[in-house]
């Protein structure tokens, strides 16, 4: 491989200063550093070895950890259609037509964003950064399939440019990347992103009788509605389970898997925990955070059982972990260490109070029927507020220490 | 004996070519102080020209600042060159050294007369004969004011870092010097001295049964021989306060100085690193050439020489000298290679190199006990912050490092003060620069801040 290192080394001159393309500099950076860890050492005075680790390879944890959902989600892009449309297909198909349908938006997402990325590096002169391998993973995960490409585009545009070079980049930013796009598409082209969008049917399709494309989340919110406080305990229950053009749909089982409508990679929390299994075994994703996240969630999901008024209310509490996105939310966006709490203390609070807005969110807002994506970057805002008081803390004990 | 304070924090960096406890005798050619191993110093006066003849123990230079403490040569010979850079900033003395040393010739004292000596008379001996720049005090970790008197005196009587030398051998025999400097610092300094102790190691002989001292043993992963970390649990350094900070060495030169009547300035040296052939101990002098040390006692060429350990030490050339407060030269391979992503780099399985961290293809966590040769190569490029919460994993101190790091970067004084600058030294943060995904100059950044709060 040296040979090409060579090649690329003898191309350098060209992009460093008073070179022919100068301005494209850190261009070449990324790409010769994508290839080739570069051949610096370290300076003459501190550290003279250094961890084997670099961003790359930890961004690289991540998006591996995402491939349980991106594939499972490929697939049941594919089962949701021919249950919908009623027709029996093999798993090779589902996965194939799924595929297709996804691919081309991890694509526009990888190359909108990247773009912004590179064009903000050229004027800011930095280097390109790593968390957009992360990024442009997590935005086509939370979409639904048929969101048109265009939206996909604007979206991620919108979200790095606002969320994050705004803000002076990575490592800077104060909200979740890949969320801002989500709730982006969600206030701008409510439409494409809520209702029946889950599932693709293809032009002309006839679907099965009784088929809806709901989620179990708006199935849940509309029962509560319509019964309103006159409600039977385990009316929520069972309206997931009547649902009758495809029986077993929504039991607690086929929920936790997550063969159901939903975007593209969110619906399995078992594939949820497979991707936090890797996060935690590897320490790349604070453990704390999934945790708490879950916990809060499940505890609230108590309290307000505990008070109901209502069916969505009564929704037993392990419901709530199953439905929705709150695992994926929990397992890969809560724990972006950029915009997370960044102490360890503040780690637990900002965990526990993403699960419970969740909740909150979920059951008492009409409006909403998804609480995770709002409840996370409502936490973003607050995370440094929690670091605040957490470093506080530690001022104070050196303070105290001082007067005594 | 006191209770043994264990810390669970921090890294244990095993690194092959540890020395072989032999201990040979090495003679420099030359040897040379260096300023910048003086990171307080503010302005020196150097006494010394190109061609003079000096003793061991005769004054080479002081700092207007504190200008009764002077710094004395190591050896006796002549000076051979007073090199200066830029804006004639003093960079090194080189001293060519005589074949047997001749030395400044101080009062001896006798054990009694240790016992009577006035602390203002003990300062006044230690300031002019060479041995005060022994004591670095915190915070800072500069040479300490003798004026300004310390709230407390530590020692750390072992060292976890890296191929450390293994104080035990080090010192054997010294136990009278050592509880005679340690008596003199008690005197002079009028405070407690405080010893840390290695609880995982046998009792120490040397260090374990000495007088007039408060004994601490700490067990746990290196940094818990950093005296810094000891300070922080046995007597935390707050706003205000000056603490006094001294190696081994230094506590048994001041022993000696008292004892012998003479600036004695051997050292017993660690020769340490993968890339030696006989890794193992020498008694040489402080400063000393190290030319001679690794002639013909390379495996590979392409080497970097550091002097100290590979966490904090200084970058040296083949013919350089050792660093003031050094006593260890590693030697290991220079990693100035390219490596192809999916062979050796970020998407490959790795191995041979060690991580702190666990992510994709770093398995160095399964190894256990292996010795790894590790070269200088960064592993990557510099990123701004992303990851979170590990920083505070190899620091057993309450202390924040990436909120004390960022506070340096956005020149907040308050925050630096209030997040405990004046407790740390580079040495107590090189492990995080160590783990840094993001491959900053932590080390660098705190003495930045450090100077910052010097000024303000």
């Amino acid at each position: 491989m040296n040979f090409l290192h060579q090649l690329l080394e003898k191309q350098r001159p060209l992009f460093e200063k008073g070179g022919k393309f100068e301005q494209f500099y850190y261009v070449f950076e990324a790409a010769e550093t994508f290839l080739f860890t570069p051949p610096s050492t370290t300076p003459a005075r501190g550290a003279q070895i250094r961890d084997a680790i670099d961003l790359k390879r930890m961004m690289m944890t991540v998006v591996i950890a995402m491939l349980p959902c991106l594939f499972y989600g490929m697939w049941n892009v594919g089962h949701q259609h021919y249950l919908a449309i009623g027709q029996e297909a093999d798993f090779l198909t589902k996965f194939i037509l799924g595929l297709k349908h996804t691919l081309p938006i991890i694509l526009v997402a990888y190359a909108s964003g990247g773009l912004v990325e590179v064009i903000f590096a050229i004027m800011r002169k930095h280097p390109i950064n790593e968390g957009f391998l992360v990024t442009g993973m997590l935005i086509p995960l939370v979409m639904p399939v048929t969101i048109p490409l265009w939206q996909v585009a604007v979206a991620t545009i919108f979200a790095v440019l606002v969320a994050k070079e705004v803000f002076g980049g990575t490592g800077m930013n104060i909200l979740n990347v890949a969320l801002t796009a989500r709730a982006f598409l969600y206030f701008a082209y409510p439409t494409e992103i809520s209702g029946s969008v889950w599932t693709f049917l293809g032009e002309g399709a006839t679907t099965v009788d009784g088929y809806s494309g709901a989620t179990a989340l708006a199935i849940i919110a509309e029962t509560s509605a319509t019964k309103g406080s006159n409600f039977m305990p385990g009316a929520a229950v069972a309206a997931l389970n009547s649902v009758s053009w495809a029986p077993g749909l929504f039991s607690f089982e086929n929920l936790f898997m997550g063969a159901i409508p939903g975007s593209i990679g969110e619906t399995s929390t078992l594939m949820c925990l497979i991707g936090a299994a890797i996060l935690i075994a590897t320490g790349v994703g604070s453990w704390k955070i999934i945790v708490s996240v879950f916990a809060g969630a499940y505890l609230t999901g108590l309290l307000v059982n505990a008070v109901a008024v209502n069916a969505y209310m009564d929704l037993p509490a392990h419901y709530h972990l199953v439905i929705g996105g709150l695992a994926f939310g929990a397992v890969f966006m809560a724990t972006d260490p950029v915009s997370a709490s960044h102490t360890e203390t503040g780690k637990w609070i900002y965990g526990f109070f993403i699960g419970f807005f969740t909740i909150i969110i979920r059951v008492f807002n009409p409006a909403y029927p998804e609480g995770i994506m709002l409840a996370i970057l409502l936490m973003n805002v607050f995370a440094p507020l929690i670091d605040y008081y957490v470093v506080q803390a530690n001022k104070n004990r050196r303070l105290s220490r001082a007067t005594v | 004996m006191s209770e043994v304070i264990k810390l669970k924090k921090g890294f244990n960096i095993n690194l092959a070519g540890k020395a072989a406890t032999r201990l040979a005798e090495h003679t420099p050619e030359t040897v040379a102080i260096k300023f910048d191993d003086f990171p307080g110093l503010y302005r020196p006066k150097i006494l010394v020209k190109e061609g003079d003849a000096v003793k061991a123990g005769s004054p080479l230079f002081f700092d207007k600042a504190i200008e009764k403490v002077i710094y004395a040569s190591p050896v006796s010979g002549e000076v051979v060159a007073v090199k200066r850079g830029e804006k004639r900033k003093p960079i090194e003395i080189v001293i060519l050294c005589d074949k047997t040393i001749e030395y400044t010739e101080h009062r001896r004292f006798t054990i009694s007369d240790i016992a009577n000596i006035s602390a203002q008379d003990a300062i006044n001996h230690m300031v002019s004969s060479g041995v005060w720049p022994q004591i670095v005090q915190r915070p800072y970790g500069i040479v300490a004011d003798p004026d300004i008197a310390p709230r407390n005196i530590f020692i750390s009587t072992f060292d976890t870092s890296p191929l450390a030398p293994d104080f035990e051998f080090v010192f054997k025999g010294q136990e009278q010097y050592f509880q005679v400097g340690v008596d003199i610092l008690r005197k002079v300094g009028k405070c407690d001295v405080h010893i840390g102790l290695n609880a995982g190691a046998e009792i120490s002989k040397v260090f374990g049964s000495v007088k007039n001292a408060k004994l601490h043993r700490f067990i746990g992963p290196h940094p818990a021989g950093n005296v810094g970390v000891q300070i922080h649990h046995i007597a935390p350094i707050n706003k205000g306060d000056i603490v006094w900070t001294l190696h081994p060495y230094g506590v048994i030169q001041i022993g000696k100085l008292f004892l012998e009547g003479r600036y004695d300035a051997s050292k017993t040296i660690a020769v340490v690193g993968s890339e030696l052939k006989q890794p193992q101990y020498y008694k040489t002098v402080l400063g000393a050439n190290i030319s001679k040390l690794i002639a013909n006692n390379l495996k590979s060429e392409h080497v970097r020489y550091i002097s100290g350990n590979v966490l904090v030490g200084q970058k040296i050339a083949a013919n350089g000298h050792l660093g003031f407060y050094d006593h260890m030269l590693t030697v290991i391979p220079e990693g100035d290679k390219p490596r192809f992503f999916l062979t050796e780099g970020w998407l490959a399985p790795v191995v041979k190199r060690l991580s702190f961290h666990r992510a994709l293809g770093l398995l160095s966590f399964l190894n256990g006990n292996k010795e790894y040769v590790l070269d200088t190569s960064t592993n990557g490029e510099e990123r701004a912050f992303v990851a979170t919460g590990t920083f505070e994993q190899v620091v057993p101190m309450d202390i924040l490092p990436m909120h004390l790091i960022k506070a340096i970067l956005a020149n907040d004084y308050d925050g630096m003060e209030a997040l405990g600058i004046y407790e740390v030294v580079e040495e107590d943060l090189a492990l995080c620069e160590f783990i840094d995904v993001s491959k900053q100059p932590i080390q660098q950044i705190l003495r930045q801040g450090i100077n910052m709060m010097r000024e303000s």
